[in-house]
């Protein structure tokens, strides 16, 4: 077993990281029901980005390996933010000058249930 | 003899840690298109709050905390393999097996609740990326469980311990993955 793996073993609490991760899910959860656009969004998906970084470094132990596998990574997400910013303008406006997207406005005239 | 994979270390990184890196990089690619088309389409669509507002998000919560339990056990039998301890690995990889079974039959029961309720694949926009997005997740679950199977029977015996931590690489981005669409489908009414 690789020394980089040994030298995770001795610094993480992995049954602490598990609690700190279930505590997130439940405030992720709950936090929803107040009604609150602003708190929903933070606690849905602001703890996921927390809980996601949790499990990468501390389980994945990602920040103890050779930088260039973060680069790997970073650089697949940055793909994936060039693939929003590239389509976004097309898939999120629905009507334009001289058009229109008629199955936008037909699926928002339906009833939510089929 | 061992596999190359095992032993050879050309760029700073065991390589078949380095293979599972790559695996992870381009599964980022997949899921990240996937889930950046819902979100621009999400976003886009005010009514798809209606459509998520149907699936249910207590049984999306249990499924949520079996795959962080099943992570739990993934990174302690890798514990346990850096400390040569082979069986007890093996056993917590089958623990990990046990939550990705565990996934699959409350997804199943779910699935066929939403189904029941007349919300299948074709009924619009929301429930195609629903369960193209969930079943996708939950291919790449029954993959790691099969494979998690493989690796423990090796494991018990003290054999090619290194594929624990490989195993677990994936299993934990499986993991994150969820942590992702546990929000994007249930939360976000």
């Amino acid at each position: 077993m690789s020394e980089h793996a040994e030298h995770a073993e001795h610094e993480i609490n992995y049954v602490k990281v598990w609690a700190i991760l279930l505590g997130l899910l439940v405030v992720s959860i709950l936090g929803p029901f107040l009604g609150i656009k602003a708190v929903t969004l933070i606690t849905a998906f602001g703890i996921a980005i927390v809980k996601a970084y949790l499990v990468a470094k501390n389980f994945m132990h990602l920040n103890i390996e050779p930088r260039y596998a973060v680069y790997l990574l970073v650089t697949m997400l940055v793909f994936m933010f060039l693939l929003f910013a590239g389509s976004a303008p097309d898939i999120m406006k629905h009507e334009g000058r001289n058009w229109v997207k008629p199955i936008v406005h037909a699926e928002a005239q339906a009833p939510a249930h089929h | 003899m061992r596999p190359i994979a095992t032993t050879r270390m050309a760029a700073g990184i065991p390589t078949g840690r380095l293979a599972v890196w790559w695996v992870v990089a381009s599964e980022i690619v997949i899921f990240g298109g996937l889930l950046v088309s819902y979100i621009m389409h999400r976003l886009a669509r005010p009514e798809w709050g209606d459509h998520a507002a149907n699936t249910n998000v207590w049984i999306g919560g249990f499924n949520t905390f079996v795959l962080l339990t099943s992570s739990l056990s993934a990174v302690l039998a890798h514990k346990a393999a850096v400390s040569g301890n082979g069986p007890k690995a093996a056993k917590l990889l089958y623990a990990t097996f046990v939550g990705a079974c565990t996934f699959v039959i409350v997804k199943a029961f779910e699935w066929s609740m939403e189904i029941s309720h007349g919300y299948t694949i074709s009924s619009n926009t929301f429930w195609s990326f629903y369960y193209t997005a969930a079943g996708l997740h939950a291919l790449h679950v029954i993959a790691g469980a099969v494979i998690m199977l493989i690796v423990a029977q090796t494991a018990k015996r003290n054999l090619e311990l290194h594929r624990v931590e490989l195993i677990g690489i994936y299993w934990h981005f499986v993991d994150i993955v969820w942590i992702f669409l546990f929000p994007l489908l249930y939360i976000a009414k």
